[in-house]
């Protein structure tokens, strides 16, 4: 089978995509001739010509709020924002308009939309490149939100995301384009090429959106994450040495409430980790959901390994990163508790 | 040190203020005809002037005068006499009926009748508008029927939208009208998208925007008209200047530019000021801009020149913010009297007739009123179920929803 990038796989889901159904359509700032400054779209312009991948003004609002009245009129787009990082001017766009647009209008429209977005640190992009702001999506109701971990997982979720009848925040963890980065900087990322979930099958295929797969089984503890908290979480367990169960959760809402409480039920010890702040972060909603559902499972206090309170920083990258070592204490500290 | 003066913050202020004398002299009203009709495919910086004047089909003396005038004839004028007749009506019975307790909120439409309501015959069937909150009159004037509308303010169980939304907030896709957001200004920019799938589509169908002098602030409004003049939307970008923001008048959102119309010229958008009152200036207006969109000639940006008569809504009183004779020194009249004027002068009409008119219209209105209560009103009667909160927030219930359901019980 042949390996991708996670890049490739997101450009051929959109491709796949687009030669289904006439009606999807890409655009973004730097996303037609140029192909997209990650170059997920590259090709896609010329293949399917300027109406249906093209280039905008620097506005996601605009982009955001014309993709909703063209959803409204039955068009698919699949747009982009250059960084999740730039995404609040759209804020509004999707938070009032896209996510309420069926309820309020009792399904007379629609607003079957992706909004696709880098996300997340990890290639000093400072506090304007950096950003992981899933949590502001979650608490939205209306809105789907997916965090894909590899390029097998990219391709089939974000066809998924394009078929939903319904609008989806698709958040690709950018460090993880060309690797599964487990966060030790200080070494080569293995290519995608030499990893088995980057063997990408050709054509249309969906993975379902609010399914979380299960990483690595383990007995002693569950670890939920998701993107490049997932290859972290596999290096802290086996640095660690620790049986953990890593559950990539794929899609944050809806969530796959099902596995999270089957994998704590059996582990009886469950560690959180993402990179967005800490506060009111998402972790939090695990952690509440947990302790709600697998309290009588738990042997221990739920732990949260998070980015710090504070704006992602530059030369402090490192620093504030979640990496393994951080990750590995809470969970030693789990086993221990 | 400078020897520069101190520099002083300008913060814009009305003529009047409540208890001082009205007085509308800054606003210019040139002579009805007297203003130019470009063909719709003469290159837009040929009339930028446009932006700055008021187009004008309806004279002192009713009668309508030149190159604007003759879109409509005498049984298309009655008809939209009618239609704002009924929706000055329908405001009146629906305003008191919010003071009954019977709904929670309204907002009517008192001497902005005509934008509405003409705009809608220069449209085709499947064109789509994206309205505010003033723009019943698009409703009224394509035939939806009034009893929807009272469910729907009422929130009842006959409430096409279930009750989810605020009154007077429809939703009516058959009817070529937009899910009304209540955030402002956010309609204006997907209309523009609707009208770029249009195109993409290949399709004929044009989209229309609205929005509020008061809104052309928000980034929307600028969104909208980068997006609309980059990709030459078909889409008619509408601005109700009904001179009042609530209680803010217009020069706070329109600052330093001369007219809200002329925003519209640094996009190289056409862009026309057009009286507001005035039925036939509306309609020839719409038209004009219409069949711009329609041959693919892109957008046009309108500014309406009205006056809000009544409050914004049933929340505020327009007394506490301008004088309270302000409407009637509002120089460019009242829509209904003016269209009922011409008709007369036409010998289409009469004073009779007119009055007979506004007794059927009332009787319409109650009917369609005792009809929809008899679906409940806000605190009594039928109403949509608990059960209902929960549906339709995605196409298929996701399972966190379906606990919450079973949680509340429902």
């Amino acid at each position: 089978m042949p390996r991708k990038t996670m890049i490739e796989a997101i450009r051929d889901a959109m491709d796949v995509s687009m030669e289904r159904d006439d009606n999807v359509v890409v655009f973004g700032e730097d996303v037609g001739y140029f192909g997209g400054v990650f170059r997920a779209t590259q090709g896609l312009q010329q293949k399917y010509g300027s109406s249906r991948c093209f280039d905008t003004p620097i506005s996601e609002l605009g982009i955001v709020g014309t993709a909703v009245g063209m959803a409204s009129y039955g068009l698919k787009p699949c747009v982009e924002v250059q960084f999740a990082d730039y995404v609040y001017p759209a804020y509004d766009q999707i938070v009032s308009e896209a996510a309420r647009l069926r309820y309020r209008s009792n399904g007379q429209f629609t607003c079957p939309i992706v909004v696709r977005m880098p996300t997340g640190g990890g290639i000093f992009g400072g506090q304007t490149h950096s950003q992981s702001p899933e949590a502001l999506f979650t608490h939205v109701s209306g809105l789907k939100v997916v965090v894909p971990s590899n390029p097998h997982d990219a391709k089939g979720l974000l066809i998924a995301a394009i078929a939903d009848p319904d609008p989806v925040i698709f958040l690709e963890p950018k460090r993880l384009y060309n690797g599964p980065f487990d966060g030790h900087h200080d070494r080569p990322v293995t290519p995608w090429s030499k990893h088995e979930l980057g063997e990408v099958p050709a054509g249309y295929y969906e993975i379902p959106l609010g399914k979380a797969a299960v990483r690595r089984e383990g007995k002693d503890m569950t670890v939920l994450a998701y993107g490049t908290m997932v290859y972290v979480a596999e290096a802290a367990a086996s640095e660690t040495g620790i049986d953990a169960e890593i559950v990539d959760l794929r899609t944050l809402l809806p969530l796959d409430l099902d596995a999270i409480v089957a994998s704590v039920s059996k582990t009886g010890r469950c560690v959180i980790v993402h990179e967005a702040t800490g506060t009111s972060g998402f972790g939090a909603e695990l952690a509440a959901l947990v302790q709600q559902h697998c309290f009588f499972h738990l042997e221990a206090p739920i732990a949260r390994v998070t980015g710090w309170d504070t704006p992602y920083p530059h030369a402090q990258e490192w620093d504030y990163f979640p990496g393994p070592a951080r990750l590995g204490r809470a969970m030693l500290e789990t086993m221990e508790a | 040190m400078s020897e520069d003066a101190p520099l002083r913050f300008h913060v814009p202020e009305p003529e009047v203020r409540p208890g001082d004398r009205p007085d509308f002299s800054n606003v210019k009203i040139p002579q009805a005809g007297s203003v130019r009709r470009p063909s719709v495919d003469e290159d837009a910086e040929q009339f930028r002037d446009l932006a700055y004047s008021i187009i004008r089909v309806l004279n002192r003396k009713g009668e309508a005068v030149g190159p604007w005038a003759g879109t409509l004839d005498d049984e298309e004028l009655l008809q939209g006499l009618r239609h704002m007749m009924l929706l000055r009506a329908f405001d009146a019975r629906m305003q008191m009926a919010q003071r009954q307790g019977k709904t929670s909120f309204y907002m009517q439409h008192m001497g902005e009748e005509a934008i509405s309501c003409a705009f809608r015959k220069a449209l085709n069937p499947g064109d789509m508008n994206f309205p505010t909150y003033r723009q019943a009159g698009l409703l009224i004037a394509g035939g939806y029927p009034m009893v929807d509308m009272m469910n729907q303010i009422f929130s009842n169980e006959a409430d096409p939208l279930k009750g989810r939304q605020l009154p007077v907030m429809y939703s009516a896709k058959d009817h070529g009208f937009f899910s009304i957001s209540g955030n402002l200004g956010t309609q204006f920019v997907q209309a523009v998208g609707w009208a770029m799938a249009s195109a993409i589509k290949g399709d004929s169908k044009i989209a229309a925007g609205w929005i509020g002098d008061g809104s052309t602030a928000e980034s929307d409004f600028h969104a909208a008209l980068v997006f609309a003049s980059t990709y030459r939307a078909p889409v008619v970008l509408n601005i109700v200047n009904n001179q009042w923001a609530i209680s803010t008048f217009q020069g706070i959102a329109r600052g330093g530019s001369g007219t809200f119309a002329a925003r519209g010229l640094g996009f190289g958008i056409p862009a026309l000021r057009v009286d507001g009152n005035d039925y036939l200036a509306v309609h020839a207006v719409a038209s004009w801009a219409a069949e711009r969109a329609r041959r693919n000639l892109g957008p046009t940006l309108v500014e309406y020149v009205t006056y809000r008569v009544g409050a914004h809504s049933t929340s505020d009183d327009p007394s506490a913010y301008r004088p309270k004779t302000e409407s009637e020194v509002w120089p460019l009249g009242d829509p209904v009297i003016r269209l009922k004027n011409h008709l007369i002068v036409r010998g289409a009409w009469s004073e009779e007739r007119h009055k007979q008119a506004e007794a059927e219209v009332l009787d319409e209105v109650i009917t369609a009123q005792k009809a929809a209560e008899k679906n409940g009103t806000l605190h009594a009667g039928g109403k949509p179920s608990a059960r209902d909160m929960f549906e339709g927030v995605y196409a298929e219930m996701p399972p966190h929803l379906r606990r919450q359901r079973q949680q509340a019980g429902v």
